[in-house]
């Protein structure tokens, strides 16, 4: 399998790189634009995200970023990555893809004191929970965007399409169910395009 | 470089994921020292992970002397409202009371510095009682290992702040890992004894050594003062850094501040690195550690 691409210019994208390679999947940290080439999905992760904004764009990867996103790659973004994937960011406004039909909010659950782990709802295993840090919070959503799981209401799992986007961090947990589901993502989506691939699958299970 | 497994020992599941998982938030970042509104803005706009807001940085404090306390809470409310990335703020080793006036207003990491005049001689701020994570300096692995133990959620190496020599903060990276390699393949016996003189419980200290790292983030700090300098640290092993006097005791602050986010992201990439440092202007005014009366060694302060 080709590896999945984590964009690695700040944040706790080392944590991604770990929860996907203890699903066997192999991992590309992303700085520059040479590094996109042949990737199986995308991940971005938690961190800041007007920082990683800046970044971006000094490091020349906005404009190929975007093309990439739009690629039907799976894509699962985290926190800072949700934030940058939304079609309008408020408080403060900034820039973003605009891939997700959402308007969300920076730090809308509070500064870190109001920090946490929360239980969800919805189309996870019962009782499954997840850590907020300083999360955003999806204020309107497209009808086009599926939700997957509620934290008191408000959504916080959400789908288009190829992208799985949280306002929490699946990564910071050992088998959370949402890395779960962007690895069947990853999975199907290579086995789709590659013919080969599930026989190859099956002989290495044999 | 991992998951955090939820049994960190001393920690709840509950703190490993919060209080640690913020400080998982800013790795590859650079957190710089503020001292009002205007110089937060300008740090935001360079591409800061986040501020520490104090009322004079490092290099001032020192050339003042005095005794330097947690900043007003006037000004911090300023910088939080000025800015959208996490607010820190300093107080004194030991003032337990100064760090629940940080919680109280809410500053997203409280640093128990040495930069500031140490209140408690004998006791750091029993962390573990905030629910605000604690970052906590050290020059070795047993300092960084007490900290912890105290509940810190992320460490920094101390350097020789407002020195801009990065060399204290090469010597304590080194002693922080070299310290962590030591433990490898340690028997049990020699783990008991090498904790009791570390002051810290045994399960710690095997943590550590079956982990081959801190269970906390583990930034540098103290005496960064140019993009080289904090690509050097990121090599040594740091996953973050802290720069206090470097940048706006630097004569083009905006400018040296956007070069520094940028050398840390790049650091291992040194074509990169040369780029960046191109044309900075004058880096803050250094001072030799060696030359510093013993007593002026903010390093030694809350061992």
């Amino acid at each position: 399998m080709k590896p999945v691409g984590i964009l690695a210019l700040q944040g706790d994208f080392a944590e991604h790189g770990a929860a996907m390679r203890a699903h066997g999947i192999p991992v590309r940290e992303l700085r520059v634009p040479a590094d996109l080439e042949g990737l199986s999905g995308l991940i971005l992760p938690g961190g800041e995200s007007s920082t990683m904004l800046k970044l971006l764009r000094i490091q020349g990867l906005q404009v190929p970023m975007q093309a990439l996103l739009e690629s039907g790659l799976p894509v699962l973004a985290t926190c800072a990555g949700l934030i940058l994937l939304a079609r309008e960011v408020i408080e403060p406004s900034q820039e973003s893809f605009g891939l997700l039909d959402i308007k969300v909010c920076r730090n809308g659950y509070g500064r870190q004191i109001c920090s946490g782990t929360f239980e969800l709802s919805g189309e996870l295993p019962a009782g499954t929970r997840a850590v907020f840090i300083r999360a955003p919070r999806v204020l309107e959503h497209g009808p086009e965007v599926e939700i997957l799981a509620r934290r008191d209401g408000d959504p916080v799992l959400l789908r288009r399409g190829p992208i799985l986007a949280a306002c929490f961090h699946p990564e910071l947990e050992e088998n959370h169910p949402v890395t779960a589901m962007f690895v069947a993502m990853l999975r199907a989506r290579a086995e789709s395009e590659s013919p080969q691939e599930p026989g190859a699958h099956q002989a290495e299970m044999a | 470089m991992t998951t955090h497994s939820p049994e960190i020992p001393g920690f709840t599941a509950e703190e490993v994921r919060s209080k640690i998982g913020f400080c998982e938030q800013l790795k590859g970042g650079v957190i710089m020292d503020v001292t009002d509104a205007e110089q937060a803005a300008i740090a935001q706009e360079a591409g800061a992970a986040a501020v520490m807001a104090l009322e004079r940085v490092p290099s001032d404090i020192r050339k003042d002397g005095g005794v330097a306390r947690a900043s007003d809470p006037e000004m911090i409310q300023a910088i939080q409202e000025q800015v959208s990335i996490p607010v820190m703020a300093k107080v004194r080793i030991g003032h337990f009371v100064e760090a629940q006036l940080l919680e109280a207003l809410e500053v997203d990491c409280i640093d128990e510095s040495e930069v500031l005049t140490p209140a408690d001689e004998q006791f750091h701020v029993a962390k573990r009682g905030f629910k605000t994570p604690f970052v906590c300096g050290c020059r070795d692995l047993g300092e960084a290992l007490r900290r912890i133990h105290e509940g810190a959620a992320m460490i920094r190496t101390k350097g020789e702040a407002g020195t801009g020599n990065v060399v204290e903060a090469v010597r304590h990276m080194r002693a922080v890992s070299s310290g962590i390699a030591a433990l490898r393949g340690m028997d049990e016996r020699s783990r008991e004894k090498q904790a009791t003189e570390y002051r810290v419980p045994v399960e710690l200290l095997t943590w550590v050594a079956e982990s081959q790292r801190l269970p906390v983030p583990n930034f540098s700090a103290g005496g960064v003062a140019t993009p080289a300098d904090a690509a050097l640290m990121m090599q040594l092993g740091a996953e973050s850094v802290f720069v206090g006097s470097g940048i706006f005791k630097s004569s083009d602050p905006a400018r040296m501040a956007r070069a520094i986010v940028r050398a840390v992201t790049n650091f291992q990439d040194p074509k990169e690195l040369a780029e960046i440092s191109k044309g900075l202007g004058k880096a803050m005014p250094g001072l030799d550690v060696g030359s510093l009366p013993e007593d002026q060694l903010l390093a030694r302060r809350g061992i």
